[in-house]
């Protein structure tokens, strides 16, 4: 029962993002150096966060699919990394108007914040084509689940290399030596962190059951028999 | 919080449409993902429709059968 708890969790999803919204544009104060254009860090540094905790997630999943053999877990795993992936390219392009509007460029490549999210996403845009490169659905979960506790476990360290970089040029968004944010800029976007968080868990939730409905139906049709329909995924695992 | 070094602040109209720009992008990608979904879900009805309907070919066959 994937659905179960759905409505609720969109209902919040909504109303979360809806008082994230209204804090960005009526609450928070306008920086002092950006200005305006400072609103996009509100969207752009939550996606951010939550599409790399979701690859570290679909990580811990492929742990857990290694773990037991549960295909249930691969799907988790495969939904959570997708699901990051979507932010990821929501991200790549937040942050790429962001860069046009305070550098004057659309990409800086020699700014370790900004190379070092291309090279993640660059390193889970090939997850797809590496389980849709296996036929046998086994193999295909199994080697998935250690490409992805790999490439789980980079993300963290590829982050702290990049905080330990000493390149001042992105802005750095909690406190440093200079002190922290600003407490309604701090309240703004722990909010628009929470919407997005729960965006992301809301996705997921939906993704899983879409595909438990899909595998429920093809259940049905072992059950009776019937011929499988033409347009099956090879990637999509499957979710019972 | 640091900030970009040499990044003046863009006047309000200008840094308008990049901020409006980035959240309407925001927006376009949740409004993909939910046509996406939608399209997903007329597969699972459709599907679902056929093995119903299946399945009571079956029924009138057995009951054909037995009568």
């Amino acid at each position: 029962m994937y659905g179960k708890g759905l409505k609720p969790l969109s209902i919040a999803t909504v109303a979360m993002l809806a008082v994230s919204l209204s804090l960005v544009f009526f609450y928070a104060p306008l920086d002092g150096d950006q200005g305006f254009i400072q609103k996009i860090f509100y969207l752009h540094v939550p996606l951010a966060i939550v599409a790399l905790v979701g690859f570290v997630i679909g990580g811990v999943f492929a742990i857990a699919h290694l773990r037991t053999n549960n295909r249930k877990w691969d799907a988790y795993s495969y939904v959570a990394i997708h699901i990051s992936v979507i932010f990821g390219v929501a991200v790549l392009i937040t942050g790429s108007i962001w860069a046009k509007a305070s550098w004057g460029h659309w990409w800086v490549w020699d700014e370790p914040t900004l190379v070092s999210f291309l090279i993640v996403f660059l390193l889970y845009a090939t997850y797809y084509p590496f389980r849709y490169a296996i036929e046998d659905r086994d193999r295909q979960a199994r080697y998935a689940s250690v490409f992805a506790v790999t490439a789980g476990a980079f993300v963290p360290l590829n982050f702290m290399a990049v905080r330990m970089a000493q390149s001042l040029v992105h802005p750095r968004t909690f406190a440093t030596a200079e002190g922290g944010m600003p407490g309604e800029m701090m309240l703004t976007f722990l909010c628009t962190l929470v919407a997005v968080g729960l965006l992301w868990t809301t996705l997921v939730k939906f993704e899983l059951t879409a595909k438990s409905a899909s595998g429920q139906v093809k259940r049905l049709r072992r059950a009776l028999d019937a011929p499988a329909p033409s347009s099956t995924s090879r990637i999509a695992p499957e979710v019972s | 919080m640091l900030l970009p070094l040499g990044a003046p602040a863009l006047p309000l109209d200008e840094a308008g449409k990049y901020v409006a720009g980035a959240y309407i992008v925001f927006m376009v990608l949740l409004v993909v993902y939910v046509a996406i979904m939608a399209a997903k879900l007329q597969r699972i009805e459709r599907e679902l429709r056929d093995v119903a309907a299946i399945a009571e070919d079956r029924k009138a066959e057995r009951e054909e059968v037995r009568a």
